[in-house]
């Protein structure tokens, strides 16, 4: 089961999760992350632009993936675009499967992939202007891990 | 040479600020025939173009919602989208 969803409002995490899990007795672990809108340097608010028809294909092609790796028995994914000011959620991703294990890690990976392959931009707003946030060498590099021979979680 | 039809081209973020509109539809001429190319030609187009283009290792391109490299070919593309490297999440 898989929902991805691309809305300006706000999301219910209770209910993100019960829907994963309402009527089943094969989920044993649900996972959830959630991205928080932080303050730093006085940030006033941020808008979130998208390229709807492919956000929503980008991150469907992930999930697809994610589903290949693990054995999942759900996942949701929700972003928000438009405006958003700090304390305010950005996105969700709620992975459902039997063990924890599965969980974490498609949750993981699908964050990785979003913050470098779905089309969201953010810009930051505060007193003194606007500006486009800039691309982190480090988002790149965690999405990238995945794509090794061998993972380091691997060892675990 | 493949004929290449009319396509629409869409920019997002500062890319599209740059370029100081969200969308177009261009007919680029023959031996315009990559990603590559075509940014070469649409940097020619003003300087509103040469602004957003200026910096190539910043630009990112998807042809018909999936993403694509540069020297990709842009035949028979009908949406060729511009745009920074992603920051959502």
């Amino acid at each position: 089961m898989t929902t991805i969803r691309l809305q300006r409002e706000d999301f219910d995490i209770a209910a993100e999760v019960a829907a994963l899990t309402r009527g089943r007795s094969d989920v044993g672990a649900v996972a959830t992350f959630t991205g928080i809108c932080r303050g730093d340097d006085a940030l006033a608010a941020m808008t979130l632009e998208h390229y709807p028809g492919m956000a929503e294909g980008e991150i469907a092609r992930h999930v697809e993936e994610a589903g290949k790796r693990w054995p999942l028995s759900g996942v949701t994914v929700i972003h928000r675009y438009g405006r958003l000011t700090p304390g305010e959620n950005i996105v969700l991703v709620v992975t459902a499967a039997a063990h924890r294990g599965p969980a974490f890690a498609a949750a993981e990976f699908l964050m990785d992939y979003l913050k470098v392959s779905a089309p969201f931009w953010k810009k930051e707003e505060r007193a003194d202007g606007t500006r486009w946030v800039a691309a982190k060498g480090a988002d790149s590099a965690a999405a990238e891990r995945w794509t090794a021979p061998r993972r380091p979680e691997a060892a675990e | 040479m493949a004929y290449v039809d009319e396509m629409k081209l869409v920019y997002f973020a500062w890319v599209r600020e740059r370029v100081g509109k969200p969308e177009e539809e261009v007919d680029p001429p023959a031996g315009v025939a990559t990603v590559s190319d075509l940014v070469t030609w649409l940097s020619g187009r003003g300087e509103e173009y040469a602004y957003a283009f200026e910096n190539r290792q910043a630009i990112r391109a998807a042809i018909d919602r999936t993403h694509v490299r540069p020297e990709t070919d842009i035949a028979g593309a009908r949406e060729i989208a511009f745009f920074p490297p992603m920051t959502g999440g």
